[in-house]
């Protein structure tokens, strides 16, 4: 183990990262605070920082309230007035919770949603639990947390209308911030009711009738999002709109060679140049997702530090920096293919005998790249510095874990931290960790002022932590039906420190067809890793889908069979994988979106040469999905994609916009990857620095996207992620349908093909 | 000095480098931040403003270049108060996800539509080509213009 490994090895966040990241779902966590204990801790949070600098909405609540509000717990304020405000506790990074969780307040509340104003919340765990944008798991972890915060201040509502008239609570409904005594026809407003109500004792959780599904007026309507119209006029919003008074500004320079070390640098000359006010080096704590070593340049303008930083000159020490060879890896990765894994993962069944019993074998290579999550807002972080606290507007997906992170490498305590959370310019996973939160924290400390930390599209493209990349010998056996008998994946993936695999390159989870076939073996072999890397939307799945669902349509193949047949056949009768955990892969809701989306997508019907339809089938972070991709493929390998259509079954549907939404934009994020996306290493160093060598998708490119949901009865669980796995293989085996060609190695554009 | 008209409003700035991108001149001098720093290369468009009504990505234009031009931002789209009907559609439509990309979006889709008020989809492609969406809201945004034109009469 290098240098470079042993550090990402010790990084105490990238464990915490995946987890947070991590699609298996725990039980929900009923996290209902009583608003007493809301008052007491907001008490205590306040300490006068806030007060006075938010100059825009990407502030978040500042506890100071309205005249007149009236506060029902820590989600929920009423005014006399009738307007609502709902807190959003999430961070919203474009996958729409900004809008869904007050939806399943609302909904709770009875709540007309035009009186409805949503503010972020402030960050406070014992307030409100995890507060974070990861894994699919917002809707599913706060759903009950919601409903019930809603249903409390309704109860609270419906008891003060009945004491004022004198009636009892049962012969009282609500609708539209409305209570209404049906017998009499009286009828109180929410705003009438709220000085009254908000002074009722907070009734018990365990008390409350939460609606049933038929009761539904709100959710599963299509809500547009409740920011869009200030985004439409270009409101400040984002963290990189942060405006403070006298604010400076900021950029922070790290060795291109990730984990090197300055040792030498013209600060003075950087210092003398027009509107640089400082240079300085920070030693940092040498862990790659807080504080690493680096130069910052601070000036009076984001341009006076983007030109001051064209004239630096450093003297990096690299010796224990990460050397890795993308080539290099390919070659080694190449050369393990044949070889036995080192570990083995999973060994169900015999799957020696089933392969000596074979009627056919047949044996495929798959690989694909490392990626970049290039959120379209480069990453950037505001701070001040005043009296030993510090404040601090972050676009982060982690802002709990932010305050633990900049504790760690500022050392100042996390009392001493106050974080508001901004509006995200996408995140797809990169803003799980929060180095740029660090970086700007400890150059607060040095200005006394508050400072913007910006980093360029190069920094960003630099310093990811990256999707790794991920190699599958794969193995398997049919039997003279051409029934799938045996699965072998021989998972080639790299590690840090020898013992575990890096973040985002384990195998763990539900990965098909494991519980599917009775012979199954998972081996692994590991290649050491010095580049960081992380979790990156469908952690996982966004690379295993690829192999797996193409290398079970080439079974199908093999056996003369139809993909969608053997593909049903292959899931088998409907049955909970898991028994009691129904975050588990359902056989039933599987094969449901696949019946579907063939259906819909025309399985079957007569097409030209040259253009074919693609099926394939991916569960990830509790979502079922599956998707058909309709492609044509011309002489010149020239690929036109007409349409995707999707099914998914991710339970109930709350905003039906933002659910359809994120499933385009899931298939746009997974044809861009297919196309054309990877990230390569030299000599530690990320070779692609901008979009023009990382081109995502634009819109002449863009698909049809037709979605389709099974509204099954179990919880809802969240759309941020799991509609994305499916796309590549499903293009893919369409390609091959169509030209007979196979991809077995990604993106397309190594092979020649273009859109 | 330099001397530029925003959004209807001469502004004068002194002491400034004029090398400065346009863009850096809007957000970090005028606080007009509705206007994105994405690539710094011109290559997402999410920097897109109108000058003389053309449409620009502002973070490679000098702000020296753009002197006495009329500079038009997200932030001057609507005028007297009312929407443009593509900002109308935007928000009937749902368009934006993070909303990241979406000010140079509707600048690239604002100028197309002053030119051709009724685009077809290959005019939309034209047009919309410089502008990535990271969280691939293409779709929404090609029916938001289509919308849009068939609304405005005069969506200038």
């Amino acid at each position: 183990m290098n240098a470079a490994e042993r550090r990402l090895a010790r990084d105490p966040n990238l464990a915490a990262v995946l987890r947070e990241a991590d699609g298996v779902l725990a039980a929900a966590t009923g996290h209902t605070v009583s608003r007493r204990t809301f008052l007491k801790l907001a008490g205590l949070a306040g300490g006068g920082l806030t007060l006075g600098f938010n100059l825009s909405a990407t502030s978040a609540a500042q506890g100071a309230s309205a005249a007149g509000e009236l506060e029902f717990n820590a989600f929920l304020k009423i005014s006399p007035d009738g307007s609502i405000l709902i807190y959003n506790k999430n961070p919203e990074v474009g996958q729409g919770i900004k809008t869904a969780f007050p939806m399943i307040v609302a909904e709770e509340l009875d709540a007309d949603w035009n009186d409805v104003r949503v503010e972020q919340s402030p960050i406070n765990e014992a307030l409100y639990g995890r507060q974070a944008a990861g894994g699919s798991r917002s809707i599913p972890g706060a759903w009950n947390q919601l409903r019930e915060a809603g249903a409390t201040a309704r109860a609270m509502l419906v008891r003060a209308a009945a004491d004022t008239w004198g009636v009892a609570v049962a012969e009282c409904r609500t609708a539209a911030s409305v209570v209404t005594h049906e017998a009499s026809g009286r009828r109180l407003s929410y705003g009438e009711l709220a000085a009254a109500a908000a002074a009722l004792p907070v009734p018990d959780v365990a008390s409350l009738t939460l609606k049933s599904r038929s009761d539904y007026r709100l959710l599963g309507q299509r809500i547009s999002g409740v920011d869009n119209e200030q985004i439409v006029t270009g409101q400040p919003l984002f963290g990189i709109d942060t405006q403070l008074p006298g604010m400076l500004y900021a950029c922070y320079i790290k060795c291109p060679a990730t984990g090197g070390r300055v040792r030498a640098a013209n600060l003075d000359e950087i210092r003398a140049l027009p509107g640089v006010l400082d240079a300085f080096v920070i030693e940092g704590n040498d862990v790659m997702t807080e504080l690493m070593p680096g130069l910052a340049i601070v000036g009076e303008s984001t341009w006076a530090t983007q030109k001051a930083r064209a004239s630096l000159r450093v003297d990096w020490d690299e010796s224990t920096a990460s050397k890795d060879s993308w080539t290099d890896l390919v070659r080694q990765a190449t050369a393990l293919a044949d070889q036995p894994g080192s570990a083995t993962l999973r060994d169900d069944g015999d799957v020696t005998r089933a392969f000596e019993a074979a009627a056919q074998t047949v044996e495929a290579f798959y690989s694909y790249p490392f990626l970049s999550h290039a959120p379209l807002e480069p990453q950037n972080c505001t701070a001040w510095y005043r009296d030993g606290a510090l404040e601090i507007w972050a676009p982060s997906q982690t802002p709990q874990r932010a305050l633990q992170s900049v504790a760690s490498a500022v050392a100042i305590p996390v009392e001493k931290i106050t974080l508001h959370q901004t509006r995200i310019g996408g995140g797809f996973g990169r803003r799980l960790i929060n180095d740029y939160v660090c970086e700007v924290a400890a150059i607060a400390t040095r200005v006394g002022a508050p400072v913007k930390l910006q980093w360029s599209r190069e920094d960003d493209m630099a310093h990811d932590f990256c999707r790794p990349a991920g190699f599958h010998a794969m193995q398997a056996a049919l039997d003279k039906a051409g029934r799938l008998t045996a699965w072998q994946d021989h998972f080639i993936t790299f590690t840090y420190d020898g013992q575990a695999p890096v973040p985002g390159g384990d195998a763990r989870g539900e990965i098909f067809p494991m519980g599917l076939v009775d012979n199954l073996r998972m081996t692994q072999s590991m290649l050491p890793l010095g580049t960081p890397t992380g979790a990156w939307r469908a952690p996982r799945s966004n690379g295993f889908a690829f192999p797996l669902q193409s290398f079970c349509h080439e079974l199908a193949v093999a056996a003369g069979r139809d993909h969608l047949e053997f593909l049903l056949e292959v899931v088998g009768e409907p049955r909970w994988l898991e028994d009691g955990n129904d975050g588990a892969l359902h056989t039933g809701r599987a094969a449901a979106v696949i019946r579907l989306a063939a259906e819909r997508a025309g399985w079957g019907r007569p097409l030209p040469a040259g253009r074919a339809l693609g099926l394939a089938f991916y569960f990830s972070h509790a979502g079922h999905f599956a998707e058909v991709a309709d492609v044509s493929v011309d002489k010149n390998r020239k690929l036109t994609v007409h349409k995707v259509t999707v099914a998914g079954d991710v339970g109930p549907i709350v905003n039906r916009s933002g659910a359809e939404s994120q499933c385009q934009g899931a298939v746009v994020d997974g044809l861009s990857t297919l196309l054309g996306l990877q990230i390569t290493m030299e000599n530690g160093r990320v070779q692609e620095s901008n979009f023009h060598q990382y081109p995502l998708l634009r819109m002449p490119n863009a698909p049809v996207v037709d979605v389709h949901f099974i509204e099954s009865d179990f919880a809802p669980t969240g759309l941020g992620e799991p509609a994305l796995p499916p796309l590549a293989p499903a293009v893919c085996n369409a390609i091959f349908t169509a030209t007979g060609h196979r991809i077995r190695m990604l993106p397309l554009s190594k092979e020649g093909f273009h859109v | 000095m330099l001397r530029l008209n925003v959004n209807g409003k001469d502004i004068e700035l002194e002491n400034l480098d004029e090398s400065t991108p346009l863009l850096w001149v809007l957000r970090d001098q005028l606080g007009l931040v509705g206007t994105k720093f994405g690539c710094g290369g011109g290559f997402c468009g999410a920097c897109t403003v109108h000058v003389n009504g053309a449409p620009v990505r502002s973070c490679t234009l000098p702000a020296s270049s753009a002197a006495g031009q009329n500079i038009r931002t997200i932030e001057g789209l609507a005028t007297d108060g009312a929407l443009h009907p593509l900002q109308q559609a935007w928000i009937e439509h749902d368009v934006p996800q993070c909303g990241y990309c979406q000010a140079g979006q509707l600048m690239s889709a604002a100028a197309l539509l002053a030119r051709t008020p009724a685009p077809t989809d290959a005019d939309i492609d034209t047009a919309m080509q410089g502008n990535l969406c990271r969280c691939g809201t293409y779709q929404r945004i090609r029916a938001a213009i289509h919308s849009a034109a068939g609304k405005s009469g005069d969506a200038s």
